[in-house]
């Protein structure tokens, strides 16, 4: 990999940047790899990358049906933080935002890490003091977190209207936390993976499973049939239909989550800004857009476009946080389809078929997990054994009862 | 926007309504193992394409009913009383 630098972008700029060498290959499927990743997302890339990088594994393929980061991964809100509750969640999370934190150089493209804070609002006392239980329960898993009162909430982000309907009573912020650029993770993590060798084959979609014995032993694709030791599923909204291939359910719904960005305007919004109770979270993007996340449509649907409804509801709370937007235009709208989980914690680790793994139910918040996502699970692909990070979140919790609800203690969609 | 047919009250915006997830589905003997027991708690038919569902028209008449929508297409191919088998929209 010739790695990026202020001297190759001299060199590039003498020649008119015509030659650039292309990031990634385009390699041909061969017929039989170690391990094989469904779905070049951020969190099958980064899979291949940790089984690469740390676990000296290359013969790896990743297959997509579409292209590098065209699923969810290049559709989200990018909102970065490790703010969770439950400490099995906040472990995991934090883990994953300190890779962040040290992402751009360790894979030598820069993923624009701004830790600019997440603020999130309280609009009643109940919420208030809810908030501050979330803010120590967080602060005692060791993840930084502060409530913060009305008045130092109005000078951080100037533009809030306090005695809206619903007044800003206070809130909470992780400063750590923040938002990054998801094209660049998804192709940070592909070039990388490249490097070692790893084929990231696109357009190839993955259409069933040869299973002998209870053991995975190939796959059918539309470029045709290749064997593999072990697969990995990592294909979000998609997860139950690859499972039933499989011959198993997974207790997922996809839904289609939606994001929506207005026209660029100057800086004006360093935070980002979250209310649950309003139901909206906005912040604004290095291009001047201010970007815009609502909840999913509530029914199942694998339609790529979020509902009317749910944009208007979204949008008159942004106006009332932030009425100096009101003359905004709305540039683009858009949904991703997501698969949530009955308690919106993660579904990983080993199936019921043997060397068949799972990443998925990342429903509205696996983007900022997408690090420690990749590396906790070449960990388990290797080692066939989850890593202690994600013993918690396997298939099995639904069975014994062991759910971590963290849909309750987090609200909005993030 | 979801336009649904409520069986009592005819054409509503889906702001009206409350989804209930998949239809036909039936609560097995308390004597079942676990596995079986979760599955009938969490686990959802979640198809691509035809879906058999349960919908609540909580701003209006508060029935419960059920709906043939196309998952992709958002299309609604069928309503029919609670209690009703599937219908066979092959007709
Ligand atoms: C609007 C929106 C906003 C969001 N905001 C945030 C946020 O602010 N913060 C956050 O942390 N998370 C957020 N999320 C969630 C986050 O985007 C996802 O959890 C994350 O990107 C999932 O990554 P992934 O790699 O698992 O899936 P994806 O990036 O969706 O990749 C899955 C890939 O699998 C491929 N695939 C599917 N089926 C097959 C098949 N049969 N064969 C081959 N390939 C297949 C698809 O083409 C796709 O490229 C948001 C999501 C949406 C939609
Ligand atoms: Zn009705």
């Amino acid at each position: 990999m010739k790695g990026y630098s202020v001297f190759s972008l001299v060199r590039n700029a003498f020649s008119g940047h015509r030659h650039w060498n292309p990031v990634w290959r385009t390699p041909k499927l061969r017929k039989s790899y170690d391990i094989v990743i469904i779905g070049a997302g951020g969190h099958g890339l980064a899979t291949a990358y940790y089984l690469a990088s740390k676990h000296g594994i290359r013969n790896i393929a990743v297959l997509d049906k579409g292209l590098i980061g065209g699923g969810n991964t290049g559709r989200n809100t990018q909102v970065t933080r490790s703010n969770y509750f439950w400490p099995q969640s906040a472990a995991f999370f934090d883990h994953s935002l300190k890779l962040y934190e040290n992402l751009s150089r360790d894979l030598n493209f820069n993923v624009m890490l701004s830790q600019r804070g997440v603020l999130t609002l309280a609009h009643s006392h109940h919420e208030l003091e809810s908030l501050r239980q979330r803010a120590n329960a967080i602060q005692i898993n060791g993840v930084d977190s502060e409530v913060m009162t009305p008045a130092e909430i109005k000078k951080l982000v100037p533009l809030l209207n306090m005695s809206a309907r619903h007044p800003v009573l206070g809130g909470f912020i992780q400063r750590r936390a923040g938002i990054s650029r998801h094209d660049a993770v998804a192709w940070a993590y592909a070039r990388a993976a490249d490097a070692y060798g790893v084929d990231i084959i696109q357009q190839c979609e993955v259409e069933g499973f040869d299973i002998n014995d209870g053991r995975i032993a190939g796959l059918q694709t539309t470029q045709g049939k290749i064997s593999a030791d072990k697969v990995s599923i990592a294909v979000a909204g998609h997860t139950s239909i690859m499972t039933a291939k499989a011959g198993f359910r997974v207790p997922v719904t996809s839904m289609a989550l939606q994001a929506m960005v207005s026209e660029p305007i100057k800086p004006c919004l360093d935070t980002m800004v979250a209310s649950s109770a309003i139901h909206m979270y906005a912040s604004q993007s290095d291009r001047g857009e201010i970007v815009l996340g609502a909840g999913a449509d509530v029914y199942t649907s694998y339609a790529q476009r979020g509902g009317i409804p749910l944009l208007e509801e979204n949008v008159s709370a942004l106006l009332e946080l932030l009425p100096a937007f009101s003359r905004l235009k709305l540039n683009r709208q858009w949904a991703g389809i997501v698969d949530i989980t009955p308690d919106t914690t993660p579904i990983m680790g080993k199936t019921p078929v043997k060397n068949l793994y799972i990443s998925g139910g990342w429903g509205t918040g696996g983007y900022k997990a997408i690090p420690a996502g990749g590396d906790t699970m070449a960990y388990t692909i290797a080692n066939d054994n989850a890593h202690p990070l994600i013993e918690d979140f396997g298939l099995e919790r639904f069975e014994i009862g062991a759910l971590i609800d963290e849909g309750s203690s987090s609200g909005v969609a993030h | 926007m979801l336009r649904i047919p409520c069986l009592y009250c005819g054409v509503r915006d889906e702001v009206e309504f409350r989804y209930g997830n998949d239809a036909h589905v039936s609560r097995p003997s308390p004597a079942v193992s676990d596995a079986e027991w979760s599955d009938y708690l969490f686990n959802h038919t979640n198809p691509k394409g035809v879906h058999f569902e349960r919908w609540c028209h909580v701003f209006g008449c508060g029935q419960w009913f059920n709906v043939a929508r196309d998952t992709v297409t958002h299309e609604i191919l069928a309503v029919y009383p609670m209690g009703n088998p599937a219908p066979d929209l092959e007709e």
